[in-house]
């Protein structure tokens, strides 16, 4: 067995030039497919941080639709509702349109009593309440863009026209590393006085409505009830969970999501083609060593083990040197795409599978070799000349 | 002086099967990528480009970006109608259609997805000013009756939206009576209706937009001047193209900066195959290379010789990859478009620029991979060379 390590270690020493190549595209494929698995779990990201017992009530026909406002009071009548919030999508633009964040007006006080992940200073919350064009707004947007408490900040209305100006009164923290803190949020009530001037017709209307109920159980009960309350009205409702309603989004962009895990299978193909490459080079330049082996008595089954352990060891130092990398920038990337992706981290079972696919390359890549140099026989074997 | 016969690099290919196909093997996946998102850049741009007309223009409110957000009311609307630069079409109807987009929710019949589809209410003068657009199945909607046709794309993915059944949006029921095609352009994924119908089931005031045929495309700019100055309005005035050019922006440039830059990444690794390769090819023939420099072959034929044989090696892989990518044109992608946040389909299109770029690509590939082995090559002395048989 030492036997065999040195063996093995040596070997993969030889063609020093080679077997460094070889480990930099294993680490360029492990980098490269745990990044864009990562970037698949960002999409998911908002689905999984949904909780169970909060449920979105929206209008039947689609999402661009409104609900009257006298509808809060009727769902929160409903039997296992504990709180209602309203919250309208803003749309607005920070100077320029690719500067994205998400901006809800909602009703501060319930909404922040139902995400109690946001973590807001005590202070802090009190004078966002008390100012209504205040914005409470998360730690990674005010990072991202220098806002701090005090400052204005200006929106350019894309569905609510003309310029707002919101006041930046509160900072909040996510409860857990998975919350999302590039979001802003300002008082509805501000949004809904000045429709009042400019467009009265446009008053009054709630985009959802948030909804906490007692028992997360009784989600689908609660759902139904809801919606039976405003069946044959003139703004039918679709109620469903948090995380069903999250998932609804993900879902439309599905087919580019598949791309992309696609793509990130692709990448341990290429690299298995040159790994692959390297193993029947080198089997095919040793045939005569086999043959020596051999002819002193080791096993066919030993040698053939010499070329796996060595397709092995090269896999398994370029994926660790991959895994290494992974981290860095994977934060990089993060910082760099800012707001886009709240959430972007490296899951375990990333790096698992990114250990699997690199396994899976060294002993793929090794089989060929392994038959040939098993099956050579000692004459024909000593009489090739590489 | 002596240049070695292309032959030479070719057959020398040959001579390790294994070897090169499994290098060019793993760069016909990297061309495969590569080809494949420029050709579902160039399928989006086309549906895009093919949706809008060079003549037309399309008056939304100012700063909405699209129709969805965009409000303009009736008196707005007759405003802009009656600008003295708006061609007039047969029977002296004005080609100008006054329109409402609204989304709904349908379900996809194969996955299941609740998705958001654009319902376009038109008047008369829409179709005119859409010339791309036509009835392929059943008939046109009747105006002032719960009718509606719809895109192609649509038909093929929505139970719901076949021939002869019945939508319910709007507290109303709508029967499916036609299907039109579009060219391929974003309106096979919407369905339309009569305009005056839609508004009064939605129960809204004010249009979503005005699209109008101008007489003469250089009276354009006046036009825009006066409108976006008029102060009973408050529009943005653009060509109609430009305008849906701008609502596939994000996610074209997604496809393309996540695109290439995978690219790039990946070839990489392809790059690094191809060097292997090549050195190995080099190791192999240290001896002959010093009998051909000995009979006179100068280094500058060894280093082309090396290098012709990575571009071979790497045009292998090209035209590979470029097969592969090019039975994906049989693909259809239907996505939401982030810009209307509604459903679009489009397929991924093969164009001579991208056979090209992609060709290009390949050699690039190789002549990266090819070049330091071959200066290895170029640089053995005589000597050495001979010796190490």
């Amino acid at each position: 067995m030492m036997y065999w390590l040195k063996f093995v270690l040596r070997n993969t020493l030889r063609h020093r030039l080679r077997t460094a190549l070889t480990i930099v595209g294993l680490v360029v494929a492990v980098l490269s497919f745990g990044l864009l698995q990562s970037v698949v779990d960002a999409w998911y990201a908002g689905a999984n941080n949904a909780s169970p017992n909060r449920l979105v009530t929206r209008n039947a026909v689609s999402l661009t639709f409104s609900l009257p406002l006298s509808y809060r009071e009727k769902i929160r009548a409903v039997p296992g509702v504990r709180r209602v919030a309203v919250a309208n999508w803003f749309g607005g633009i920070y100077i320029d349109r690719k500067n994205f964040f998400p901006q809800f007006a909602v009703d501060p006080a319930p909404y922040f009593s139902m995400y109690r992940e946001y973590r807001i200073p005590e202070e802090q919350l009190r004078n966002f309440l008390r100012d209504r064009k205040g914005a409470l707004i998360g730690r990674k947007l005010a990072e991202t863009y220098g806002f701090r408490v005090g400052d204005t900040v200006p929106l350019q209305g894309t569905i609510f026209p003309g310029v707002w100006q919101f006041n930046v009164r509160a900072i909040y923290d996510g409860a857990q590393p998975t919350t999302d803190t590039s979001q802003f949020f300002f008082h509805w009530d501000y949004l809904n006085e000045t429709l009042r001037v400019q467009a009265p017709r446009r008053t009054n209307q709630a985009g959802i409505y948030v909804v906490e109920i007692e028992n997360p159980d009784e989600a689908a009960a609660v759902s139904q009830a809801i919606d039976a309350t405003f069946r044959n009205s003139l703004a039918e409702t679709l109620t469903e969970t948090e995380r069903s309603f999250q998932i609804g989004f993900v879902k439309q962009t599905e087919a580019i999501v598949i791309a992309i895990r696609v793509v990130s299978f692709v990448v341990i193909f290429i690299i298995l083609a040159v790994m692959a490459n390297t193993m029947a080079m080198t089997a095919r330049e040793r045939i005569g060593e086999y043959a020596t082996l051999k002819a002193l008595g080791f096993a066919p089954s030993w040698v053939a083990h010499l070329i796996l352990g060595e397709s092995l060891a090269i896999a398994l130092i370029g994926c660790a040197a991959g895994i290494a990398l992974t981290y860095p920038v994977a934060d990089w990337f993060a910082a760099r795409m800012g707001t886009l992706f709240p959430v972007f981290e490296v899951k375990s079972l990333t790096v698992l599978m990114q250990i699997l696919a690199a396994l899976g390359v060294g002993v793929v890549a090794a089989l060929f070799p392994m038959r040939r140099a098993r099956s050579v026989g000692i004459v024909e074997g000593l009489r090739s000349i590489g | 002086m002596m240049t070695l016969p292309l032959r030479y690099s070719v057959r020398n290919l040959a001579a390790r099967k294994i070897t090169t196909l499994l290098t060019a093997g793993g760069m016909a996946l990297v061309v495969f990528v590569f080809a494949a998102v420029l050709m579902l850049e160039a399928g989006l741009r086309h549906a895009m480009v093919a949706t809008g007309q060079d003549d037309n223009i399309s008056v939304t409110r100012r700063s909405a970006g699209t129709e969805i957000q965009s409000i303009v009311d009736r008196q707005q609307a007759a405003v802009i109608v009656s600008q003295p630069e708006i061609a007039l079409g047969s029977g002296g109807m004005r080609l100008a259609s006054r329109e409402v987009v609204v989304l709904i929710a349908l379900t996809k019949r194969d996955t299941g997805v609740a998705t958001n589809l654009g319902i376009r209410g038109i008047e008369p003068a829409g179709l005119v000013l859409r010339p791309q657009v036509k009835v392929v199945e059943g008939r046109m909607f009747r105006p002032g009756a719960a009718e509606v046709i719809v895109g192609r794309s649509i038909a093929q993915r929505f139970d719901e939206a076949r021939l002869g059944s019945t939508l319910r949006f709007g507290g109303r029921t709508w029967s499916v009576v036609g299907i039109f095609d579009a060219g391929g352009s974003a309106f096979d994924s919407e369905i339309w209706a009569d305009c005056d119908q839609l508004l009064q089931s939605f129960r809204r005031y004010a249009y979503s937009s005005v699209v109008a045929r101008v007489t003469d495309l250089s009276r354009y700019d006046t036009l825009k001047a006066r409108l976006e100055n008029d102060p009973r309005l408050t529009v943005d005035v653009k060509r109609e193209r430009q305008f849906y050019e701008e609502q596939s922006q994000t996610l074209s440039n997604f496809i393309r900066y996540l695109g290439l830059t995978l690219s790039v990444i990946f070839s990489l690794g392809a790059i690094i195959g191809a060097m292997i390769t090549m050195y190995a090819s080099v190791a192999n023939r240290t001896a002959e290379i010093g009998t051909l420099r000995a009979l006179g072959f100068r280094r500058s034929s060894i280093l082309t010789a090396f290098l012709l044989e990575a571009v071979a090696l790497a045009l292998v892989g090209g035209v590979t990859g470029l097969m592969l990518a090019s039975v994906m044109q049989l693909v259809q992608v239907s996505t939401m478009n982030w810009d209307s946040f509604s459903e679009l389909a489009f397929r991924f299109t093969l164009t001579p620029q991208i056979v090209l770029a992609t060709l290009a690509f390949a050699v690039v590939m190789g002549v990266l991979g090819g070049l330091l082995p071959a200066l290895r090559a170029a640089r053995l002395s005589i000597v050495d060379a001979l010796r190490s048989a």
